[in-house]
């Protein structure tokens, strides 16, 4: 079926207006030996007919809400969305609306947007959010560009820690493929035990940038203000990647002076949909807000005195300012931030305090009993949010083999990355995660021969 | 002070109002981490649901979109995006699906995505697809990725130009500036083709490649397509497709067979995954064979073959040279790759034909409807878009006021300025999904205003007068500089 | 619109003060950007430039330009409260919104100005 709202009757008036027989002489520029190729697809389906063949696909899946037991994270984290979000989501509205470029008839994006980038300097205390970036990934990457162009490229080099996600490492190096720099510190053999401090002395005055996670990795929470003080003391700036539930809890990535703060906002109201599309937030201080990729919103007042909202520092986008833009990025995660802001506003303060506790409870609880079981432990010893490694007496894959097999995702293994880690399983608790599936994973584990 | 329309989420909160609050916890207390390590305060809003739903539909109200009315925007192909895509999406299979399960619990997931890069090439007549990259110009930048490595994997450090049409968007310059690519420009001519001679004149040794859309932005479709893409290629170019204007060349030609080696896809153009206000997008690349192995990684692919007894085992395989990866996980999968499945399974081979066709019917018929009232610089029978001047003799109206006086009569106003080589540029695009009825209004109010140019310029000037808010003040919020708000009682703390 | 007899222009409407090497944009240039609320200095005090280098770079509300230096020369001042208030290119381009001075400048391909005068109303239509 089509979406064609033109009668043939229609067509053939509308093609006597053009001055032209046929559909087909509207296409006389295409070269004629390339012209009209048949497509080998399959035939049309009705609505009905796509409605039952999609749904056959998505329930061959296994889900972590109808099928299995869940302790995946790393990353991407199965959190309870209130009914709010998805209802405000489904507005035509909003979800059928281009990007707020005649702030006349878009006022309703621009505010939401504006609100959301209020929620983010609120939760991580910085000065300045954008309209968002595709993910956490790239908005990490997009820190990198920001260093770069506010050092004008005079400054190359870039220490990240080992410890940041294995995949946003790698975004950063596919983004930064033009920039030739110098990269430190970004070795998954490294001595993972060692704190932050291990990485001041590589942070020397060509440094541009300095990236760090927060819980890390492997879920630890680690103080980053002695090292972000040595980091401004050789003039280099320093780059957050905070997961948006534990600032929920935990001091502010600007507390501990934090020049650039991003991270994927998924945990907040947004589905885990097999991976995308996400939510990546960026925010920094104001002084940096030209050098900063992305739409921004601001507030201003319209011609009969109403506050209203625009997008504003336009110029520094890739529409005006082309190949000497930071980036090229054009598109934000629009409907996503909307599903953030309604997420943060629905639960709330309290709410979401609540939220931030049940998953510091669960982790902590599982970790207790995990560490009971005769060659489990865990792998480090710092303080942690919902996340963490456990140490188990065999292989990770193995354990996660058998645990499938008992209906659990047990974890991330971590020895797809980290060459010492072959044992180990990143495992993440939320507020999904009950007693009883938590005492199920203890149980089974406890019968692992 | 302004006038509040509607007050902002933190304005409305009101401290101890409580929306959707958690279960207790069901394990026995752990004591919090260390003080130093925890916040001081949370400076968010206290809202009860209802709240929270009257202030968003309050502020839906605000917006204009697809399902209000005609959206013209020249190169954005505002069509209407059917709601069986938004049930699709939003299947529980699909949407409780975490990233790194084992592959075998997500076989459902990867068929689609295996069939959706099948679907794209074969549409697109290239060897191979990514459908990693998030929005057309992430789709760019995957693209000058690999043009890049493809050079470099031929030891030819020569190159460090790229060519690029005066008709083209901005993110094509962009995308090659983070790569550290000069631009050369390459004008039109006037057909609104690409200038042949002076195409002839920067084809040389230093040229990484070509990024061009075709249909350009002017709606015109090039007449020399092959003999420009031969060119670029007889000196050693790559050929780049910006498939932001796919929407007129579904089941009319593959870019692939015209030559192309790369074109990113906008999933959220032509395949009606909505635009969400802005965004997320989706844009797949497709590449021809000398660029396969450069696609980023990871691609899905068939890891294990079918036997007499078991399906094929669909997983994920990393091209040997690959460029890296481009986002975290797999592409937009819920909000893109399954709604651009379901459209396109619903449609066919000859559903796609007919979706161009109509296309370029309807901006024709609205090309024909203006022509003689407003200036046409390339006038010949356009694809799916076309563009008109903003102006007239002797009138000081200028785009930026017809745009805003078509607000009053109900419609989204085209693209405007854009492109940059036509003055005052008003760039239609009907798209497909609009009746002829629609586009008689459409072209009915276009003409009208051009006649209250000419007895009531001051009705232009200060338009739009309908809608809920005025021209607004851009300066005032460049200078200014107001980009987030707080709670109430937090204003007096702020330095 | 004002164009000071006592100065050199460039196409690419930056202005030079041969008699102490101060430069900055016209008149012309601010007024074509319109409202400007960005300047970035990208050479510093002792920096020597050369014909053509880019200097500054410029953003309004609705254009993005870059500053290309029209003389050479060692760099002995730039205006450093120029950021702070941008406006200051818009409101006095050839007083307070001069951009950097240099020593010893040779200056490029420049014209008089009545000859940019003459440049400049050929582009406004």
């Amino acid at each position: 079926m089509t979406y064609i709202p033109i009668s043939p009757n229609e067509r053939d008036a509308m093609l006597k207006t053009v001055g032209v027989k046929s559909l087909d002489d509207l296409f006389d520029a295409v070269p004629k030996k390339h012209r009209f190729p048949e497509l080998d697809l399959p035939p049309a389906l009705t609505e009905m007919e796509a409605a039952a063949h999609l749904a056959d696909m998505a329930s061959s899946n296994e889900n972590v809400r109808e099928h299995l037991i869940s302790f995946l994270g790393a990353g991407a984290y199965n959190h309870y969305i209130p009914s709010v979000v998805d209802h405000m989501l489904r507005r035509g509205e909003f979800y059928t609306a281009y990007t707020p470029y005649q702030p006349e008839i878009s006022q309703g994006t621009l505010q939401a947007i504006f609100e959301y980038q209020s929620l983010m300097t609120n939760l991580t205390g910085m000065e300045v959010s954008n309209a968002s970036h595709y993910d956490g990934a790239t908005a990490t990457a997009e820190a990198v560009s920001l260093a770069f162009a506010q050092f004008r490229g005079k400054r190359k080099k870039i220490v990240m820690s080992p410890t940041v996600h294995p995949q946003y490492r790698e975004v950063i190096r596919t983004y930064s493929q033009g920039m030739r720099l110098e990269e430190a510190g970004d070795d998954a053999s490294a001595d993972l035990e060692v704190g932050p401090e291990a990485l001041t002395s590589l942070i020397d005055e060509s440094t541009m940038l300095v990236v760090v996670q927060y819980p890390d990795f492997f879920g630890r929470i680690h103080d980053y203000t002695k090292l972000i003080e040595d980091a401004h003391a050789k003039g280099a700036l320093v780059c957050i990647v905070a997961n948006p539930t534990a600032l929920l809890m935990l001091k502010t990535p600007a507390e501990m002076g934090a020049d650039i703060v991003v991270g994927e906002a998924q945990p907040f109201g947004i589905p885990l949909w097999y991976g995308g599309p996400y939510l990546g937030f960026f925010t920094t201080k104001k002084s940096y807000v030209h050098k900063m990729a992305g739409r921004l919103i601001g507030e201003t007042v319209d011609s009969r005195g109403q506050r209203a909202y625009v997008l504003t520092l336009t110029s520094r986008e890739q529409h005006i300012k082309r190949e000497r833009a930071t980036s090229n990025i054009c598109t934000n995660q629009g409907l996503l931030a909307l599903a953030s802001a309604v997420y943060m506003s629905t639960l709330g303060k309290t709410g979401l305090q609540q939220v931030a506790n049940l998953c510091y409870q669960k982790a902590h609880y599982a970790a207790e009993e995990l560490s009971k079981i005769d060659g489990f432990g865990l792998c480090f010893s710092e303080p942690f949010f919902h996340e963490f490694a456990l140490c188990c007496p065999k292989p990770a894959r193995e354990v996660n083999e058998y645990l499938l097999d008992h209906g659990i995702f047990g974890g991330y293994a971590l020895g797809n990355d980290y060459p010492s880690l072959e044992n180990h399983i990143l495992m993440a608790f939320t507020e999904m995660n009950s007693k009883q599936e938590i005492d199920t994973l203890i149980k089974v584990l406890k019968e692992m021969e | 002070m302004a006038k509040i329309v509607e007050p902002t989420i933190f304005e409305l909160s009101s401290p101890g109002r409580l929306g959707v609050t958690m279960p207790a916890s069901d394990v026995p207390t752990t004591a919090l981490p260390p003080r130093h390590l925890l916040r001081s305060e949370l400076p968010l809003p206290e809202l009860a649901e209802v709240d929270v739903v009257r202030h968003y539909m309050k502020l839906s109200k605000f917006n204009y979109s697809v399902d209000d009315g005609f959206y013209p925007l020249g190169s954005c192909t505002m069509k209407y995006n059917p709601k069986i895509n938004e049930d699709t999406c939003r299947l529980p299979g699909f949407l409780y699906t975490h990233p790194l399960q084992p592959i075998e619990t997500v076989q459902g997931n990867l068929v689609l995505m295996f069939e959706l890069q099948e679907w794209l090439k074969e549409i697109s007549g290239f060897v191979g697809v990514t459908l990693q990259p998030a929005a057309g110009a992430h789709g760019e930048f995957t693209g000058v990725l690999m043009m890049a490595a493809y050079h470099k994997s031929r030891n030819d450090s020569k190159r460090t130009r790229i060519l690029i049409p005066d008709t083209a968007h901005g993110t094509n310059p962009a995308s090659a500036g983070m790569l550290g690519i000069s631009v050369l420009t390459i004008p039109s001519d006037a057909r609104g083709n690409v200038d042949l001679k002076a195409l002839a004149a920067a084809c040389d040794d230093t040229v990484v490649g070509m990024m061009l859309t075709n249909p350009n932005t002017l709606g015109m479709f090039d007449e020399n397509i092959e003999q420009v893409v031969k060119m670029v290629k007889d000196c050693g170019g790559l050929m780049y497709g910006d498939g932001a204007n796919l929407n007129a060349l579904l089941g009319i030609v593959r870019p692939g067979d015209l030559g192309f080696d790369i074109m990113h896809f906008n999933l959220h153009k032509t395949f009606s995954v909505p635009h969400g206000g802005g965004g997320p997008g989706s844009g797949p690349v497709g590449v021809s064979e000398r660029l396969l192995d450069f696609l980023p990684s990871p691609l899905v692919g068939i890891v294990k073959e079918a036997d007499d007894e078991t399906a094929p085992l669909y997983g994920f395989v990393t091209p040997k040279q690959s460029i890296g990866r481009m986002k975290a996980f797999h592409g937009h999968f819920g909000g893109g790759l399954v709604r651009a499945y379901t459209y396109i399974s619903m449609h066919g081979p000859d559903g796609l034909k007919d979706i161009s066709q109509y296309a370029v019917l309807n901006a024709n018929y609205l090309q024909v409807k203006l022509r003689g009232t407003y200036k046409i610089p390339y006038d010949r029978i356009c694809m799916h878009e076309f563009v008109a001047e903003g102006q007239f003799e002797g009138s000081d109206i200028r785009a930026l006021d017809i745009a805003k006086r078509l607000m009053d009569y109900n419609f989204h106003p085209p693209t405007n300025y854009f492109p940059l080589i036509v003055h005052e540029a008003l760039m239609i695009e009907p798209t497909e999904t609009e009746n002829k009825d629609t586009l008689d209004r459409f072209a009915e109010a276009l003409i009208k205003i051009s006649e209250e140019a000419k007895t009531s310029p001051e009705l232009l000037h200060n338009a739009p007068h309908i809608t809920p808010f005025g021209r607004m003040d851009e300066v005032k919020a460049a200078r200014e500089l107001v980009l987030c708000c707080w709670l109430p009682e937090n204003y007096d703390s702020l330095p | 619109m004002n164009v000071p007899s006592n100065l050199k222009y460039t196409k690419s409407d930056e202005w030079f003060d041969p008699s102490n090497g101060t430069i900055g944009i016209t008149d012309f240039a601010q007024s074509q950007l319109s409202d400007i609320v960005f300047v970035e200095l990208l050479v510093e005090e002792g920096e020597e430039v050369t014909v053509g280098k880019a200097i500054a770079s410029v953003e309004s509300v609705k254009a993005s330009a870059e500053i290309y230096a029209p003389a050479a020369g060692k760099i002995s001042a730039v205006n450093k409260g120029l950021s702070d208030k941008p406006e200051t290119l818009n409101s006095d381009p050839f007083g307070e919104g001069w951009m950097i001075k240099i020593e010893g400048g040779s200056a490029g391909d420049v014209m008089d100005s009545a000859a940019y005068e003459k440049y400049c109303e050929e582009r406004a239509h």
